[in-house]
């Protein structure tokens, strides 16, 4: 199942913790990290916490309240409580039930409104008042952008909820954060064949881009893929993010030869483009010969509940869906739809995926020691998680796994039936150099353990 | 050509929609003197009022029968209750659900106005306009969250009706190939709406008595007052018939914009530019702005024009007031002396 050969060579991760004058070998080994050692908010009592940092209000906050279902369902299981969920099914995994390294997980909660300052400020407030020792969530690249660099340079880890900005672990990447979501870059590379098999080699795409650094990165993505299958890129346009309105920048594409639409949109900005660019009347339109066509390069099912039919029959891609037959995705639908009465969005199994990720590298490192918590994640090979055997890879903190190519479900049995799985793409076909031009520019940095 | 005729159309449809809530902006400030930041808040209201009527008529009864899940628990088989009653009568219901939300929209609308007036605005007619702006604004947030806390932060659908769903074709009327120029005829229809509604209001306050009483009240409280007439009972009409207006104009837009809480904040700000380029308390100026800004918005965001001008599709709204506010800062069409030092 390995993506790549462990490096041992590669940076120590160790060289982090020598600020506090640790002599430790440069290969992993768990008891380098014990307990008593000098990191910010080592736990000193029976518990440990964790800060959730999510969208509790703002355009987000039903995305973020479905993150922290989910983190408080991974919180009770890694407690011995429920039936396990994902514990059952997630391999290697030190996991015990009984909490980490014996101490029972608590939490607490921020609000980060979707607004990077915000984010910031509940993060950090979380860290020095409520001494989490590890900060994780977000929906939205800005944010986890943004909260990722606080938590480097206070010495916690931070794991990211949802965001697919290539520059999360791209240009921004930082040696505290690690991302298991997918990114724009793998988007492209899994929708680009499923499109030209859907649609042929010859076809003229139009763009509309949310203009920000995640609209930025999947509208390069995108073009890039398509274009190296024979599609033409004929116009990329910016849109200002929550325009709400956007007939001022859908009646140009009527009349610009294109014959497939690409919304960069996530999110409201996506559920309103896409609606209306159905009742512009783009997906009954015929142009060039060809039947005019629309692509939502990201799909939230969440999201896609407000754009109602007009998601139906339309292309997108998707980090995870509940309908995955998969041994870890049929447990982790079960636990939470058991508990909560429907089943998890994308955003809710990344977070607890994250949860479980985090804490069996605690376990297994022996430390909740920051530099510790590196070692064991980077290139840390896993399966039984909802995605298939999943690599995290160590030189940029990107998870590599299968990506799912979706389609809104043309005859949906129930209103969570909104998408339908059409292709898992391989985790082999979308893996990149971590040198990519679209991910090049930034240095991952040395694990900060901060100060206690 | 075919590409300026549809941003001519686009531009006449966003104007409908900010005359509509700049109308009653203006309204209220020309009557009452109070700046209304909640003025959004009741666009976003009477959104909800067709989300609330969509919700009723399509609200759901077990048939008796049961279904299992993915996670292994059942949920009864469910059918909307006027299908059940009425059967494609309640579909059509279903179907008509927004202008037939019109009917609950109007009622509602004019009590939140009355009971907003009474209970909290005119509290606050004899402060500074800084302190209107803060309550006003602080019952914006309010009425949001609590529509946030009962429907959640997602946008929710609400369709127009079958029949009004598909695309208008105006091709013959420029003489265009059929199907060049074609435009969504929900957008269109709610164009003609605003026209009405404008027009209504208008004859109301030009060809009726009370009308009168209103528009002499605006140039003269005092004076009118002196002559025995009740001008506040009047006034506080004024507000709930803006609010009911607003309601509207909100209404009829859910099939345009999937409302959500926070779709009047959106719309408000627009509609303070659009009431100051046309002159605070202007009721033709808030019109005439509202078209003008919606068609300058929309020809902004012409391929054409953006390379010339990168961006300007975002700033143009703004750019245009502070113009205004410069060079003529009563507005286009204010009265002399507003604004004006």
């Amino acid at each position: 199942m390995s993506l790549i050969k462990k490096n041992l060579d590669r940076r120590g991760v160790l060289k982090g913790s020598a600020a506090a004058g640790l002599a430790a070998p440069m290969f992993f080994n768990g008891s380098a990290f014990a307990e008593g050692e000098n990191y910010l908010n080592a736990p000193k009592g029976k518990s440990v916490t964790f800060g959730f940092n999510v969208p509790q209000t703002g355009a987000y906050a039903d995305e973020g309240a479905d993150e922290l279902r989910a983190y408080k369902l991974a919180v009770k299981h890694l407690n011995g409580e429920g039936d396990g969920g994902m514990m059952n099914t997630f391999k290697p995994s030190n996991l015990k039930g009984n909490g980490i390294l014996g101490k029972k997980v608590e939490f607490v909660t921020g609000d980060t409104q979707t607004k990077s300052d915000a984010a910031r400020s509940s993060a950090k407030k979380m860290i020095e008042a409520d001494k989490a020792i590890m900060i994780t969530g977000g929906s939205s690249s800005g944010v986890a952008i943004a909260v990722q660099s606080l938590c480097q340079e206070a010495g916690v880890i931070f794991m990211a909820g949802l965001t697919h900005s290539n520059d999360t672990t791209g240009k921004d990447k930082r040696a505290n954060g690690f991302r298991h979501f997918f990114n724009g870059f793998q988007s492209g590379a899994a929708l680009a064949p499923v499109l030209e098999n859907a649609y042929g080699k010859d076809r003229k795409a139009y763009h509309l881009t949310a203009d920000y650094t995640w609209g930025w990165t999947i509208e390069q993505s995108i073009s890039e893929a398509t274009q190296a299958k024979g599609w033409e890129t004929v116009e990329t346009v910016r849109t200002p993010l929550g325009a709400g309105d956007f007939s001022q920048y859908l009646t140009p594409v009527l009349n610009s030869g294109a014959d497939v639409l690409v919304l960069n949109h996530y999110g409201k900005d996506m559920v309103n483009s896409l609606t209306q660019a159905v009742k512009f009347g783009m997906r009954d339109k015929q142009v060039n010969g060809k039947d005019f066509t629309i692509v939502v390069p990201l799909y939230s099912r969440l999201m896609a509940q407000g754009a109602g039919e007009n998601v139906k029959g339309i292309f997108g891609s998707t980090n995870w869906h509940w309908s995955l037959t998969d041994d870890g995705s049929k447990a982790f639908v079960k636990s939470f739809g058991q508990e909560y009465g429907f089943p998890p969005s994308q955003a809710a199994h990344t977070c607890y995926v994250q949860t479980l990720l985090y804490a069996n590298a605690a376990e297994t490192a022996g430390t909740f020691n920051p530099c510790g918590i590196v070692e064991a994640l980077e290139d840390f090979e896993f399966d039984g998680l909802g995605n298939g055997p999943t690599l995290y890879r160590g030189a940029d903190h990107q998870c590599f796994k299968d990506v799912l190519v979706v389609k809104g479900n043309e005859n949906p049995t129930s209103k969570f039936d909104i998408l339908e799985v059409v292709e898992v793409t391989p985790a082999e076909q979308v893996i990149y150099d971590p040198e990519h031009e679209m991910f090049a520019g930034g240095e991952l940095g040395e694990c900060n353990a901060g100060a206690a | 050509m075919d590409a300026i005729i549809l941003q001519v159309l686009n531009g006449l449809e966003k104007g409908g929609a900010y005359a509509l809530i700049a109308l009653g902006l203006t309204l209220i400030f020309g009557t009452l003197g109070v700046v209304n930041f909640a003025h959004g808040a009741l666009f976003m209201l009477g959104a909800f009022c067709a989300v609330i009527m969509r919700s009723l008529l399509t609200y759901e009864v077990a048939t008796g029968e049961v279904e299992a899940t993915a996670w292994g628990t059942e949920v009864a088989v469910t059918t909307p209750y006027v299908t059940n009653l009425f059967g494609d009568f309640g579909n059509t219901l279903i179907d008509w659900a927004v202008p037939v939300s019109i009917l609950l929209t109007i009622p509602v609308m004019l009590i939140v106005g009355l009971v907003m007036e009474r209970g909290l605005i005119r509290h606050f007619y004899k402060r500074p306009h800084a302190e209107q702006i803060l309550v006003t604004f602080g019952l914006a947030i309010v009425l949001a969250e609590l529509i946030k806390a009962q429907f959640g932060a997602n946008p929710i659908p609400v369709p127009e009706p079958a029949a009004l769903g598909g695309m208008a074709d105006f091709s013959g009327i420029f003489g265009s190939e059929p199907g060049t120029i074609t435009y969504p005829m929900w957008r269109f229809v709610y164009f003609l709406f605003s026209a009405f509604i404008i027009l209504v209001v208008f004859c109301f306050l030009k060809f009726t008595t009370f009308g009168m009483v209103v528009r002499a009240g605006m140039e003269d409280r005092e004076t009118v007052g002196l002559l025995g007439i009740n001008i506040g009972k009047r006034f506080t009409f004024m507000f709930a018939v803006s609010a009911m207006i607003a309601g509207l104009a909100g209404a009829m837009y859910t099939p345009i914009i999937s409302p959500d809480y926070n779709i009047g904040m959106e719309f408000l700000v627009l509609s303070f530019v659009v009431v100051v380029v046309g002159g605070m308390g202007s009721l033709g100026g808030a019109v005439s702005a509202g078209f003008l800004l919606g068609l300058l918005q929309s020809f902004s965001a012409m391929n054409e024009v953006k390379a010339i001008i990168p961006g300007i599709d975002q700033i143009i709204i703004y750019l245009v007031a502070i113009i205004v506010l410069l060079v003529r800062p009563r507005g286009l069409m204010g009265r002399k002396g507003v604004m004006e030092t």
